[in-house]
């Protein structure tokens, strides 16, 4: 596992750009594909400790340690912070807490076309769920 | 059935449209379709001058000063208050300006509470708004008053005989809906007001969705409090009003203490002002309510039964468009509602679905529309409102309509 979230960026961001201009309602679809792709969360993970707070959606993130790695998995009611939740998954889970910390999170997700998705961070919970992982990467340390 | 969609004649909506700047913007490279106005409406040129007028040309404090920008300000700001009495229908000195809806109910829940007691019945509505449901749980907390809930049908309106079986004797107050922030439903006003004068109850109604949408004559539906948000009625946030029966004011207790309501004050002795101006602590905001004057007097310059008549025929056009979406389920259908389309999109977050509908530059709100109860009554935890004002067009409907049926395309899997 390589700690290169910058290049898993770019790849994602090449994905994403095939689709059409940063504004481009197709980016969701594509979007809600990758939230598609993960594993959802077992009724038993889906507690109150791995919720994410948020106001309308909800969101669970479940992080486990493993050889001075961060693993991630996570899932939500809603399709688009489901594909947050992928993305985000996409890039962090399996980095070293240095790496995490050392990246700019809300900007790779501006970079992406989905500034606006998580600046409404009340009401999604996945400005939350960032701080979660900023926070977890850090106890690691 | 295929109703005509055409617009009266006597309105013409690309002139009022010319007078609400922001509507020429963009959003996310496509042209703005406002259709959150429920929430909050925009503001006619009409409102924005008035209150840049106030502050280029004539600001002061209100009631105090003895110069000559002081009462201009004052004259400014009781015309704002004659503006809202006409829109009422009420009498001089029915009128108290306070920051929006909220803040009138909670006026009255506080100072009539004040004569509650333990077991003392309050009358609301699984249909109100949190605005008119908090004030009422405090009294609960606080005081032991006992909250009864009118039902609400499955069509999204009260449930009007199930209302009238819950006032009795114990009913000291009776708080309904004017017009459902949800379902657009409208109440038979005077109906309720009689049932909870017969008990010798007073009645408050939430207009803050009816005051727009239609003309409302507080003598008429002989209400007893009646309140409005000025921001929804197309001016300025910061503003309300509560009207209230002149008796009712004389009895009532001040709310708040401060400048500008009193009328002696020693160290063991106050006396207060006259209503309204008793309910009235501190600066009140002045440029708001003369900015809420002007939003009255241009919207009384329009014909407000064509204008109820072409929100008619936007709501309708939208639901004729998505027809046959079985995967739409419409909260509220009631006869005779208003512009306001609450949905649930079978497989999606309302979020989502709001989220993609901007991105073809339409908004919408979607939660729990501050409405909790009534959210539990249709049993879904949130759903997604477009709401429709004068300045909608017919063709945004119907690109509203496209973009959802498009929006939920992407929820196929």
């Amino acid at each position: 596992m390589t700690d290169d979230i910058a290049a898993e960026l770019d790849a994602l961001a090449d994905e994403f750009d095939m689709l059409g201009d940063p504004m481009d309602p197709e980016r969701y679809r594509h979007l809600m594909d990758l939230g598609h792709g993960l594993d959802p969360l077992s009724n038993e993970e889906r507690t109150e400790a791995n919720k994410v707070r948020g106001c309308a959606s909800q969101v669970w993130l479940v992080t486990e340690p493993r050889d001075g790695r961060l693993i991630f998995r996570g899932d939500s009611d809603s399709d688009i912070v489901r594909g947050l939740v992928a993305v985000l998954v996409t890039l962090f889970s399996g980095r070293a807490p240095e790496a995490i910390l050392a990246f700019d999170i809300k900007a790779a997700f501006a970079r992406l076309g989905f500034e606006s998705a998580i600046s409404s961070q009340r009401s999604n919970g996945f400005f939350s769920m960032v701080q979660r992982v900023r926070r977890d990467a850090e106890a690691m340390l | 059935m295929t109703a005509p969609f055409r617009t009266p004649p006597t309105f013409d909506v690309d002139a009022v449209r010319a007078e609400f700047p922001i509507l020429s913007r963009q959003v996310n490279g496509r042209p703005l379709i406002y259709l959150d106005s429920a929430a909050s409406a925009q503001k006619p040129t009409a409102v924005i001058r008035a209150m840049t007028a106030a502050m280029e040309g004539s600001f002061a404090n209100v009631h105090r000063g003895l110069h000559t920008l002081a009462n201009e300000t004052t004259d400014a700001y009781e015309a704002a208050r004659e503006s809202v009495r006409k829109l009422l229908n009420a009498d001089a000195g029915e009128i108290v300006f306070t920051k929006g809806g909220t803040e009138s109910i909670n006026l009255v829940a506080a100072s009539m509470g004040l004569e509650l007691q333990a077991g003392d019945e309050i009358v609301i509505s699984e249909l109100e708004h949190h605005a008119n449901i908090l004030p009422w749980h405090f009294l609960r907390e606080r005081k032991g008053v006992v909250l009864r809930w009118a039902p609400v049908t499955d069509d999204g309106a009260i449930d009007i005989e199930g209302l009238k079986a819950l006032i009795g004797p114990k009913t000291k107050g009776v708080a309904v809906t004017h017009m459902s922030n949800v379902t657009g439903w409208r109440s038979p006003a005077r109906q309720i007001a009689d049932a909870a004068h017969a008990a010798g109850a007073w009645v408050l109604f939430d207009g803050c969705q009816a005051v727009v949408h239609g003309e409302v004559d507080v003598k008429a539906i002989d209400a007893d409090f009646y309140v409005f948000t000025g921001h929804k009625l197309y001016g300025p946030t910061g503003i309300g009003a509560l009207y209230a029966k002149a008796e009712r004011l004389a009895a009532m207790a001040p709310y708040q203490g401060g400048g500008e309501m009193i009328g002696v004050v020693t160290k063991d002795h106050i006396t207060y002002a006259e209503p309204p101006h008793r309910f009235e602590a501190g600066t009140p905001p002045i440029l708001e309510a003369i900015g809420l004057g002007a939003a009255i007097e241009w919207l009384s310059g329009q014909d407000r039964a064509a204008i109820a008549a072409h929100e008619d025929a936007l709501y309708r056009r939208a639901v004729e468009r998505l027809e046959g979406c079985n995967w739409l389920r419409i909260l509220g259908a009631a006869p005779g509602k208003g512009a306001i389309l609450s949905f649930a999109v079978e497989g999606a977050h309302a979020h989502d679905v709001a989220q993609i509908l901007d991105r073809y530059g339409v908004a919408v709100r979607a939660g729990t529309h501050c409405a909790e109860p009534l959210m539990q009554r249709f049993g879904v935890t949130s759903s997604a409102r477009a709401s429709f004002a004068l300045y909608n067009t017919l063709d945004e409907a119907d690109r509203f309509a496209d973009a959802l049926i498009t929006a939920r395309s992407f929820f196929d899997r």
